[in-house]
């Protein structure tokens, strides 16, 4: 019978395994087990249907941020497309739900499956460069799905875009926001759960390397290139798999969302959030958010004002200047973002009192 | 045949202005090996800043002319002062996210204080520049915007190739660590390559202006467009740039004019995968060789 214990006061480590357990202590699995059921009895219950409607955007954003994270964080390879390939999930899903008839759970599927064979397409650039051209060979990906998005009229409707049935899960409905709460969570808690063990097999550890040195890493008999693009389609995957979730829940999709600065959004996700740490992507997917949604109530909240109409219209632009502000501030000043100021918040309590 | 040639024209003067908004990115890549994601809005910078002291406030043109270029190599200094220097000796990603961040900063600044409003410079180049031949007619601008590129390249090739400073920024975009235990000076070359950029950038930005008129969202597309350019010209080389304007141009042009004017926009960046699938250093660039 384990006891539950604190942490100690120090690295104590003595076996690899140790430093591979994702709980170190039985407390850190009573907390997640709170924490789960917090998010999936008290929070739907409590919460009203607009701060569902946040909360489900903000599970969306977050499942897409820890792919990418997995991408610049732990593969140490910048992507500037995953706003497009976001809409790539999201497209196959339209597509294949409306003209082949797939059922909700598979087009989830198969839209991440498409996006992370797109996504080699573009990763292709990295078998001969570093990472600034292959950063560049992702914006050109960008620019050129999204050409695609608004010109192949007969596959995505163009800029009329493509409707959709409301999807339904084993006969049952998911039109309220209620219901596609739990799907996108329990979507959630699985694709996070990928990632963590992901990060703990040879395969997470060779993206680890590949990111420490590159040089290194080859010389330790891991074959990058094969590893580079593996990485590319896992991160494609989850970005196409929280396209295609996002398609079903707003049923409908058009070309605008997926521009360039989707992609500064998600990359402002992860560094807000903090490079490299799969905890950080949730908050960066929180703080980005509610931001936005912060800055478009301001902007409402303006608009209502007769006075300060004139204003409203001005502080759109804002919503840009806000969140180049937030990456910038978060790489000056705190570069490994909110998940080191939440692990120093915990360590602090652990060191208690001696912290420093 | 007329219609190709009309293109021909046209695809050299599009590409001509790609070739002089890669200016300003070829140089702070050279000196830093930093890809500036926020050129765009250095350039549109720039530009604004032209129209605001020679169009709002109506200094005389040589002298708004002189102050934007202090203004920019000013702007330069501080931009690398507050955001560039706490990033020495940190990896790359960070400074190539933190001009992501500062790009869509300066753009939502712009957007927000002169809105999405396309301006016009006043016209002030004289119409004895422009060159009659045959039944060609080039606009002074494009002769005067020639003049000046061809200046810049040669004093910015001698700068590179013979003054100290310029082999010291060579030295420190090659490899941070070995410069600065050289003993050059790694924080005062930086400052120096960006001012000297955004001083360039703020130079093609108001040629920019002249030739399209000044609107936020035009100039800073032109900004994303530099990439396959440069790609296509090398990194790291000026004359590429202007090459690999040219060609981009051309090729913009004539496939707007022979297959589809909406592939027009997109086709710049197909021509960019393929040119890094084939010869990724591009024309004129410095292939990298790894040593352990």
């Amino acid at each position: 019978m384990r006891k539950l214990r604190f942490h100690p006061c120090g690295n104590y480590k003595e076996r690899y395994e140790e430093e591979l357990t994702i709980f170190e202590t039985d407390f850190g699995r009573l907390w997640m087990l709170i924490g789960l059921f917090l998010l999936f009895v008290v929070i739907p219950l409590i919460s009203s249907s607009y701060i569902l409607y946040v909360l489900n955007h903000i599970g969306i954003f977050a499942i897409a941020a820890v792919g990418l994270n997995l991408l610049i964080g732990f593969t140490g390879q910048i992507s500037l497309g995953h706003g497009a390939f976001f809409g790539v999930g999201g497209y196959a899903a339209a597509i294949l739900t409306t003209k082949l008839g797939f059922p909700f759970y598979l087009s989830l599927i198969s839209a991440g499956i498409v996006t992370a064979l797109v996504g080699l397409v573009f990763g292709l650039p990295s078998a001969r460069l570093k990472h600034l051209y292959l950063t560049i060979a992702t914006l050109a990906g960008q620019f050129i799905l999204q050409f695609l998005f608004v010109n192949w009229e007969d596959l995505t409707g163009g800029s009329m875009g493509i409707i959709l049935p409301r999807a339904t899960l084993f006969g049952i409905s998911l039109k309220s926001d209620h219901a596609y709460f739990y799907v996108i969570f329990i979507c959630f808690v699985g694709m996070l759960w990928i990632a963590k063990n992901l990060l703990r097999t040879r395969y997470g550890r060779a993206f680890i390397a590949i990111r420490d040195n590159d040089r290194a890493a080859e010389g330790m008999g891991i074959p990058i290139f094969h590893y580079k693009l593996l990485a590319f389609a896992i991160s494609s995957f989850y970005a196409g798999f929280a396209g295609a979730l996002w398609t079903h829940y707003l049923a409908s999709i058009t070309p605008d969302p997926y521009t360039l600065f989707l992609s500064v959004e998600f990359i402002a996700m992860i560094i807000i959030g903090g490079l490299g740490s799969l905890t950080g992507s949730v908050f960066g997917a929180i703080f980005i958010t509610s931001l936005n949604e912060i800055l478009s109530h301001a902007s409402e909240f303006f608009m209502n004002l007769p006075a300060l109409a004139g204003i409203a219209l001005t502080i759109a632009p804002l919503r840009e200047f806000v969140f180049g502000l937030a990456i910038v501030l978060f790489i000056i000043f705190e570069p490994r973002g909110l998940a080191e100021v939440w692990r120093i918040i915990r360590s602090s309590f652990r060191l208690w009192p001696f912290s420093y | 045949m007329e219609f190709f040639f009309q293109l021909l024209i046209q695809g050299l003067s599009v590409g001509f202005l790609y070739a002089i908004a890669a200016l300003g990115f070829v140089m702070i890549f050279k000196s830093s090996s930093v890809l500036n994601f926020a050129h765009g809005d250095l350039l549109a910078i720039g530009a604004f800043f032209f129209l605001v002291l020679s169009s709002w406030w109506n200094l005389p043109i040589p002298i708004a002319f002189l102050i934007t270029l202090v203004g920019s190599f000013t702007l330069g200094f501080i931009i690398e002062r507050l955001f560039l220097r706490p990033l020495i000796g940190e990896s790359l990603i960070l400074v190539i996210m933190l001009t992501v961040g500062l790009a869509s900063m300066f753009k939502g600044l712009m957007l927000f204080i002169f809105g999405g409003n396309l301006f016009a410079y006043r016209e002030f180049l004289p119409t004895t520049l422009s060159i009659q031949w045959g039944n060609i007619n080039i606009p002074p601008v494009y002769v005067a915007s020639f003049i000046i590129s061809i200046i810049f390249l040669l004093l910015f090739g001698l700068f590179f190739k013979y003054s100290s400073q310029g082999i010291y920024m060579r030295s420190v975009a090659d490899n941070q660590t070995a410069a600065l235990s050289l003993g050059v000076h790694v924080r005062r070359v930086f400052a120096l390559s960006w001012a000297i950029a955004a001083l360039v950038c703020a130079m093609s930005g108001i040629i920019l202006g002249i030739i399209s008129g000044v609107n936020v969202h035009s100039i800073s597309i032109i900004g994303l467009k530099v990439f396959p350019v440069v790609i296509l010209g090398g990194l790291e080389s000026i004359g590429g740039a202007i090459i690999g304007g040219l060609i981009i141009g051309l090729l913009e042009t004539f496939t707007g004019g022979y297959v589809s004017t909406s592939l027009r926009e997109v086709v710049p960046y197909i021509a960019l995968v393929f040119i890094l699938l084939v010869k990724p250093y591009g024309l004129f660039g410095l292939v990298e060789i790894e040593r352990v």
